[in-house]
């Protein structure tokens, strides 16, 4: 045999390759490559990633690792490789795709992803075999995390195990050559999924195109529910205010804003102002929801999102999509389909039919949600909802982090993640709960889980618990959880019988930051959420910290104020903007205020004044989100919130335009008890002189955010000057405010200092589990956290 | 006895001061035949069967409050902790911590509404201690009582006895003690319009065990109310619990003042009330039983035992919704970030 290509002496190399290299069309790749440098050798996958073994002349087996690398296919992502010698094969021929192997698990898992253009194109190709066909993918796109069960990620180890596919399926799937090489979830009109309609009692019903009727259904005002990827969707004509009104009624979903599907970025730009990067987000492979700004004028139902000048807008992102998109927009005129999750608010995703029957048809307690169910018969394995993401400052978002995006994990710096540190669990918080596990370096943070207030939400957090833990192939040694004891995932976690690591809220949300970027501190932390237990035993949220990886001083507090009623005040800001005002200018003076919110609760001033006066379930808060909640009664714009952030996201939206900075209403800086105070009594008394002078909401927002701004820089740069640090992180759920958020960076950075933000992980308490394994690892390496023998 | 006499260390003393007191206020309001043997123990004839013993001490501020005051609450608490277990509360003893410069006439209001209490339960109080303490060393005036009573032979009650398919009843409305004495505490100066519950309840047990042979357990739902008491119970019994939160009797006043002070009258305390769990075909007879009593006519099946996933404890909302009960670690802290 003669030396390959690139000359030099005969060589063998075995590697294993780790990182998202199973279902991408990595085999045949590495196997064409080969080929094409006249190597031999085989590539197999194995639970722990993919083995290759290459042999030829050296150059082309380095030039074969080099191009290994540079190109992979698309949705592969290589994150480690082992090169060894090994001794030369005599005889050797051919170089062989091998059947997988099994071994430590250590492949990554792929998110799901969107339909590909190839096989958009073969969808809509009347001579296509699977022209029109809802399940169409290939190795580039389709159904994955949702559908696996086990690693390694072979077809009987999916929900496709029961559909055996036809000889021109199975083709194609043993041909290199071919796209759907080893696509697990290969299928066709004669051997896959198929679709049917059914009644809300889940009774298939005899049409001869589900999918027309569907989208007709649509079109007359009906609600569909349809069986998507990740779960279901509550489908509804977005024209139609009937139908979304109705949706809303039985979904019980009074005002949260829905989510809305466009047949492509065409339809997008005619209902929304798009910036660039919003646009490529929304066409992205994980095509998210993205909060876009409506345009004037666009002919959506009043509800879709009230109040709000934003909604959600997604393209379609399953070939089912595409076929409803398409059929809706060209035969029924309809631009813009609800495509809400599939549930009744607060709870988790549907998960199949006989859930779907149960709460979303015949079986729900107030009767049916739906007219008709779109279904299908590829099993979910998994539930993964929609992902939510906006754009700020030039950078993509996520706020909720879910289909596409989970369980791709980060890769933690070395500083981080101490490399022989044992899997940490970290369960999250209470509500937007995600959890994390902690895999040497990588983190693990699972799929938007949500409220676990319900029986639904905390199965489904434990199920998805245990469905990573096993399929890591990482049984936790530690976990970690909040400090507050009464959050479902920290009774859950003490549970375990795990050594716990208790994280101080905020010291969280700062370390999560902090990995995202590889920093170990010490930093500046800006902790800008809504509350969290202190370590002082009252319910921090407007906090400056000075934090490393396993501690945390605080340097300061937005000054407290009392949440009379606990819980309540934050589902009723009137009880907070009545708190500020006795708090900033007296009984006697806010009583004589002419505001609405005096008009309508003035008579519960004495209730309010006497629970804080006496510590009647008044808990003190240092919480900015409470304050954005008090600031928006007081300007009038609501009393009650509907939905978690629906007065902070009010207020924001009630801006006309960007604030000047000078308009600012002033706070002060003060030290008390040893801490950078922010005192906001200053800026409630300009706001109330000013809207007892008649002011308008939008006034009135926008000197309110402007001077938030300025107080926080000014803030941070106390901190930062006293303390001699050059990089400040900002975390907390405020930060889904994108004015505050690229404001006040726009403001440290003028001010000479380095900002980190958040961007792949949720700012809000979506992201607090990343947090809390990071600070589990610290302190496990600090020996602070003992691991017994098993 | 004069308007402003106060409680001095002397009637601690054991000596002349002790003994006029203990005449002038205790022997007056709580004389029986036993109690009037005045020695240094009680000597009971030994009544047949099984004996039913409980203890509980009484801190209570304010010391008079809507409906009641510490001295009937110090009798109905242990008097009902013997009738959950379906014993028939027979004696009583009473322990009194009291503070230096307490009014005489608010320690006799209290021992008053005792007698009335253990007359109304019809136990008597058989042995009796009292103590002085200086001024800041207690709050006003402290009770134990330990309570005895007799078990019917053959009956078996007990938090672990719930089994998969019972019903869950309550005896009446739910946090009325609870937020009577959280707004009186606190001073409000409010007008909540609510009432303690406070009342014993050996009779209804009584009434419901006769029309319900089967009940599986009786439990006053006190400190920490419903949602804890059920969740001790659901854990004993390996049990999950579903409750219809539209089924729950709240009384108006009371979701009233919950909804303004931000309270769930789900973990308030009650002090006359109880929760039942019975087999579901004689959970009818229960709740009639219930309903035929004076105590009882609030009474409601809320609920039932399953056996998926024991342990959990969940409301079904009047809304549709799911929502989990836990017991609480403490004070509630908010959790909405
Ligand atoms: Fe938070
Ligand atoms: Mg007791
Ligand atoms: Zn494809
Ligand atoms: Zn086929």
């Amino acid at each position: 045999m003669s030396p390959g290509p690139g000359g030099g002496a005969r060589q063998r190399q075995r590697a294993l390759l780790r990182g998202v290299v199973q279902g991408v069309g990595f085999r045949p790749f590495a196997h064409n490559l080969a080929l094409r440098l006249g190597l031999t050798g085989m590539v197999a996958n194995s639970a722990a990633g993919v083995e290759l073994v290459v042999q030829g002349g050296a150059g082309a087996v380095d030039e074969f690792f080099a191009r290994l690398l540079a190109e992979a296919p698309p949705l592969a992502r290589i994150d480690e490789i082992t090169r060894l010698d090994a001794p030369l094969a005599q005889g050797e021929t051919a170089f062989v795709i091998a059947d997988s192997r099994g071994g430590r698990r250590g492949a990554l898992i792929s998110p799901d992803v969107a339909t590909c253009e190839a096989c958009l194109a073969e969808m809509r190709d009347p001579t296509n075999r699977r022209h029109g066909y809802a399940f169409i993918n290939c190795t580039h796109c389709g159904p994955r995390y949702s559908i696996i069960e086990d690693l390694p990620y072979d077809r009987p180890q999916t929900t496709m195990a029961g559909f055996a596919m036809c000889p021109d399926c199975l083709a194609e799937y043993h041909d290199p050559a071919d796209r759907r090489f080893h696509a697990q979830p290969n299928a066709c009109p004669v051997c896959g999924p198929r679709l049917w309609l059914a009644d809300p009692a889940g009774r298939e019903l005899a049409v001869a195109d589900p999918l027309a009727r569907a989208v007709r259904a649509l079109a007359e005002g009906l609600i569909v529910a349809v069986k998507g990827l990740g779960g279901f969707h509550l489908a509804a004509n977005a024209h139609d205010a009937g139908a979304v009104a109705r949706l809303r009624a039985g979904k019980r979903r009074l005002a949260k804003p829905l989510a809305l599907m466009v047949a492509d970025l065409e339809a997008a730009h005619g209902l929304a102002w798009l910036d660039a990067e919003e646009a490529r987000l929304l066409a992205s492979r994980q095509r998210p929801i993205v909060l876009v700004r409506v345009r004037d004028g666009v002919d959506l139902a009043p509800g879709i999102a009230p109040g709000l000048k934003r909604v959600g807008l997604m393209l379609p992102y399953t070939p089912l999509h595409h076929l409803i998109m398409d059929r809706a927009q060209s035969q029924h005129g309809l631009r813009a389909l609800v495509m809400t999750s599939g549930n009744p608010s607060d709870e988790p995703i549907c998960q199949d039919a006989a859930q779907a029957v149960a709460r979303l048809g015949a079986g729900a307690a107030s009767g049916p949600l739906c007219q008709l169910m779109l279904l299908h018969d590829r099993p979910i394995h998994l539930r993964v909802d929609d992902s939510v993401t906006m754009v700020a400052g030039g950078q993509a978002r996520l706020l909720r982090r879910a289909r596409g995006y989970a369980p791709m994990p980060l890769l933690l710096a070395e500083a981080l993640a101490p490399a022989d540190c044992p899997p940490i669990l970290a369960v999250g918080a209470q509500l937007k709960n995600a959890l994390c596990l902690l895999r040497g370096r990588q983190a693990f943070v699972s799929q938007h889980i949500g409220d676990l207030a319900s029986p639904e939400g905390l199965d489904f957090f434990a199920a998805t618990a245990e469905h990573l833990a096993a399929i890591l192939d990482a049984p936790p040694a530690i976990v970690a959880r909040d400090k507050h004891p009464d959050y479902q995932s920290s009774r859950w976690a003490d549970e375990l019988g795990l050594p716990v690591c208790a994280v101080q809220h905020h010291h969280a949300h700062a370390v999560a930051v902090m990995a995202e970027h590889g920093l170990s501190g010490p930093v500046l932390a800006l902790c800008l959420d809504g509350a969290g237990l202190g370590d002082d035993g009252t319910i921090w949220g407007g906090e400056m910290l000075l934090g490393d990886l396993a501690d945390f001083q605080r340097l300061g507090r937005l000054r407290p104020f009392a949440l009379a009623g606990g819980d309540t005040a934050a589902r009723q800001p009137w009880r907070i903007g009545l708190a500020l005002l006795l708090a900033s200018l007296g009984r006697l003076a806010t009583v004589a205020l002419p505001l609405e919110l005096i008009a309508r609760h003035g008579q519960r001033l004495a209730l309010i004044e006497a629970m804080i006066a006496r510590g009647l379930n008044a808990p003190e808060s240092s919480g900015l989100g409470r304050l954005f909640d008090g600031v928006a009664a007081i300007c009038g714009l609501r009393d009650e919130v509907l939905y978690e952030g629906q007065a902070a996201m009010e207020l924001e939206q009630a801006m006309d335009g960007q604030p000047s900075a000078e308009a600012g209403y002033a706070f002060a800086l003060t030290r008390r008890e040893g801490l950078w105070e922010l005192d906001w009594r200053p800026m409630i008394r300009a706001l109330a002189a000013d809207a007892a002078a008649g002011a308008g909401p939008a006034l009135l927002a926008g000197r309110f955010h402007a001077g938030l701004v300025r107080a926080l820089a000014a803030w941070a740069l106390a901190g930062a000057g006293e303390h001699g640090l050059g990089a400040v992180v900002l975390g907390g759920g405020c930060l889904a405010n994108g004015f505050l958020l690229t404001g006040l960076t726009a403001l440290l950075e003028r001010a000479g200092l380095r900002v980190y933000t958040p961007s792949a992980m949720p700012a809000g308490d979506g992201g607090l589990c990343l947090g809390q394994a990071v600070v589990a690892a610290a302190r496990w390496r600090l020996g602070l956290v003992e691991v017994g023998a098993p | 006895m004069a308007q402003n006499e106060t409680i001095q260390l002397d009637h601690g003393a054991g000596g002349l001061a002790s003994r006029r007191l203990l005449e002038r206020v205790f022997a007056k309001h709580l004389a029986n035949d036993v109690l009037a043997q005045m020695d240094d123990a009680a000597v009971l004839a030994a009544p047949g069967g099984r004996l039913v013993v409980s203890t509980d001490s009484f801190v209570v501020d304010p010391l008079f409050f809507p409906g009641g005051d510490i001295g009937c609450l110090a009798v109905h608490g242990t008097v009902n902790d013997v009738a959950m277990r379906g014993g028939r509360p027979l004696y009583l003893t009473a322990g009194f911590v009291l503070e230096e410069g307490l009014a005489l006439a608010d320690l006799e209001r209290v021992v008053a509404s005792m007698g009335r209490a253990a007359a109304q339960a019809g136990v008597k109080v058989i042995a009796g201690d009292t103590k002085v303490v200086g001024r800041g060393q207690a709050d006003k005036l402290f009770i134990n009582t330990a309570g005895i009573g007799v078990l019917a032979d053959g009956l078996e009650l007990g938090a672990s006895r719930a089994r998969a398919g019972d019903a869950v009843l309550v005896s009446g409305t739910l946090g009325d003690h609870g937020v009577t004495i959280m707004a009186a505490r606190q001073g409000l100066g409010l007008d909540l319009s609510t009432r303690s519950d406070t009342a014993p309840l050996a009779d209804l047990v009584a009434d419901v065990l006769a029309a319900c042979p089967g009940a599986r357990l009786f439990r006053d739902p006190t400190r920490g109310g419903l949602a804890t008491a059920l969740k001790e119970i659901a854990e004993a019994s390996g049990v999950a619990m579903e409750l219809d939160e539209a089924a729950i009797p709240i009384a108006g006043a009371v979701a009233g003042a919950c909804e303004l002070l931000g309270l769930d009258p789900l973990y308030l305390a009650n002090e006359g009330k109880l929760i039942c769990v019975a087999p579901a075909e004689q959970a009818q007879a229960a709740l009639a039983a219930m309903r035929g009593h004076r105590l009882g006519d609030r009474a409601a099946i809320i609920g039932r035992a399953v056996a998926e996933k024991p342990g959990r404890v969940w409301l079904n909302t009047a809304v549709g919704g799911r929502r989990l009960l836990e017991m609480l670690s403490g004070e509630p802290l908010p959790r909405i970030c």
